[in-house]
């Protein structure tokens, strides 16, 4: 069974079909690159599967499960918001603009997740956050503010405080896109661990060299539509259709 | 810049000397107040004191203090003034923090998806800020004339469960404390709605992103964030509060400023009684300023890459500053002969 499976996933704001009819399958521990143009709508993708949006029309399943609904009988019954957030916790996402807690040190953003949501007892909660902080390579920062962090630093904050609940499957949206060039390396060098791991990712990007390297299939989606897919380098090497191929050579 | 060497170049600061004038006349005015603060004057009732020197009788009148400080300082601290004084507290923070829960209850309501909920909070604000607080104070005073008893059962029923007087529930400090509690409640709902409204979209999704609830999103990510905003304009709706509390005195309730008008109703001595008031408004105030800044402090942890110095390191930073500026030119100078 593969971790996430979209068939005929749809999605329109008013009059705008931001997803059409999109169809994709992400098997477990590997990791999956989208990409294209802005406006494509990978993002409302991304956030269709944590259910921060809800699809239209389509069917949805992480792990085996309908994103949102339960099936009996025949029938689909939506979900209380409890159970969305107890979907929602098995589901680690890291943000463009990382959005830590601005009045939570480090080490609070790391825990909070794990004993508010979770119940674990503090203490346990703040040995794990250690254990993510070595492994991000923030050793010693639990007691800085995410202001007096520099945004690589918060990146690595954000996926640790994702991956301080035991997700099955982490999604990123453009982790890199808001940092300086020369940050950007070792945010991906995190991700590059996490996807040797075994974590099962989903990964929105324009780092291409990150995609080839890492992906184990990549979607091109535009216009909603996904155009193109398959393993990196049959799509970023010989792509097919012509807007991959526009598309390519604006961000190769 | 052009210079040679171990010459080291002398700073010549910008002179204002606008501001200097002005400093003038301020020091001028400030002397004129405290001399007036301080003067004595001929007293009202006309009173002589004659002495008698080698046989020679002189007579000049009584001088008293302008502003009756004697008569201040005889009643500043009288069990009637204190008792005031402790009325005047207890209804200021009563009201406050039932005004500041209502409040953050309002302003949650009103951003709510629910249109019935949201139109309600707005209705709430609608009415007791389109109405005067003292003509509410005074419905609640009077409230017992149309309602004069509650009773609690199960409506358009004949089933009761509870059956109150209100005029025994609603004693003059409760129905104050009502009065002035719902009518800051629709202040404090703007104030809190404006800090939620202030904290950042990304927050609320990361803690959905976590599995939290979306009461566990306010309470433990978007409030406290939003306490930065909120936390200004509270000092100064608690600050405002201690003064309106005083409105209740004429429906009855003996705070602080009813004790000094009830004083000054025996004895005449108005002025210095309101004299006595005000000066425990102002310590107040002041102790009430110092905790704000304080608080203030406390909740820009996080936003801030270094908090605000507190007053007293400021001016430790101040004294450092001018033994600097006298010891300056002694380091400047360095080489010079
Ligand atoms: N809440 C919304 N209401 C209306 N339209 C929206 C909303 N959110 C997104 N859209 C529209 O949906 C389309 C897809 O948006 P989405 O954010 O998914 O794009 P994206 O591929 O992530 O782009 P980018 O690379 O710029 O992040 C855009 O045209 C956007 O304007
Ligand atoms: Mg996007």
């Amino acid at each position: 069974m593969p971790m996430v499976e979209a068939k005929g996933v749809h999605k329109h704001y008013g009059a705008v079909e931001v997803l059409k009819f999109v169809d994709l399958t992400v098997a477990r521990g590997e990791v999956t690159c989208l990409i294209g143009p802005s406006g494509s709508g990978k993002s409302t993708l991304l956030r269709c599967i944590n259910h921060l949006e809800k699809h239209d029309a389509g069917e949805l399943r992480v792990d085996g499960e309908l994103v949102g609904y339960v099936e009996r009988g025949g029938k689909l019954y939506e979900l209380s918001d409890r159970q969305i957030c107890g979907e929602r916790a098995q589901i680690g996402m890291v943000f463009q603009r990382f959005n830590l807690f601005q009045h939570l040190t480090v080490l609070d953003n790391i825990t909070i997740g794990q004993v508010k949501v979770k119940g674990v007892d503090p203490d346990t909660a703040r040995v794990k956050a250690r254990e993510l902080l070595t492994r991000v390579g923030l050793d010693g920062k639990e007691k800085h503010y995410p202001s007096q962090l520099s945004g690589g630093q918060q990146q690595r904050v954000a996926i640790a405080r994702a991956l301080a609940m035991e997700p099955k499957l982490m999604l990123f949206d453009e982790p890199t896109s808001a940092l300086d060039p020369e940050l950007v390396g070792e945010v991906l060098d995190v991700m590059k661990d996490l996807a040797k791991s075994g974590m099962t990712m989903i990964v929105v990007t324009h780092e291409m060299n990150f995609a080839r390297e890492v992906a184990n299939t990549i979607y091109f989606l535009d216009q909603g539509v996904i155009e193109e897919s398959g393993d990196p380098r049959t799509v970023l090497t010989s792509p097919s259709s012509d807007r991959l191929k526009s598309f390519l050579s604006k961000v190769l | 810049m052009a210079t040679d060497g171990d010459d080291t170049a002398r700073v010549v600061p910008v002179r204002h000397y606008g501001q200097w004038v002005g400093s003038v006349v301020a020091l001028v005015m400030l002397a004129m107040l405290v001399h007036t603060l301080l003067s004595k004057v001929p007293s009202t009732t006309g009173q002589q004191i004659c002495h008698t020197t080698n046989g020679v009788r002189s007579c000049h009148p009584l001088l008293v203090w302008r502003f009756g400080w004697n008569i201040v300082f005889q009643y500043f601290t009288t069990s009637e003034i204190l008792h005031g004084l402790v009325t005047t507290i207890e209804l200021t923070l009563v009201a406050m923090a039932l005004g500041i829960v209502i409040g953050v209850v309002i302003a949650v309501m009103r951003l709510s998806t629910n249109r019935l909920l949201s139109t309600i909070a707005w209705s709430y604000t609608w009415f007791f800020r389109g109405t005067p607080v003292y003509v509410q104070i005074f419905f609640w005073f009077f409230i017992a004339t149309i309602f004069p008893t509650l009773t609690i059962g199960i409506p358009f029923v004949n089933v009761t469960f509870i059956h109150i007087h209100v005029n025994s529930l609603l004693t003059a400090f409760v129905a104050a404390s009502v009065a002035l509690a719902l009518n800051e409640g629709a202040y404090m709902s703007e104030i809190a709605r404006s800090g939620l409204i202030a904290v950042d979209e990304g927050q609320t999704e990361a803690a959905s992103s976590l599995g939290m609830t979306r009461s566990q999103t306010l309470r433990f990510v978007v409030l406290p964030q939003a306490m930065r905003v909120i936390i200004p304009p509270t000092g100064n709706e608690l600050i405002s509060m201690l003064k309106t509390t005083s409105l209740v005195s004429s429906a009855g309730v003996v705070e602080l400023f009813g004790a000094t008008n009830n004083i000054s109703a025996a004895n005449f001595e108005v002025i210095p009684l309101l004299v006595t008031a005000s000066l425990w408004y102002l310590i107040v105030t002041t102790i009430l300023s110092i905790g704000q800044f304080y608080l203030e402090r406390h909740f820009a942890r996080g936003a801030l890459r270094s908090p605000p110095p507190t007053p007293i390191a400021r001016l430790r930073a101040d004294v450092r500053g001018v033994v600097a500026k006298f010891r300056t030119p002694r380091v400047a100078k360095g080489v010079s002969p």
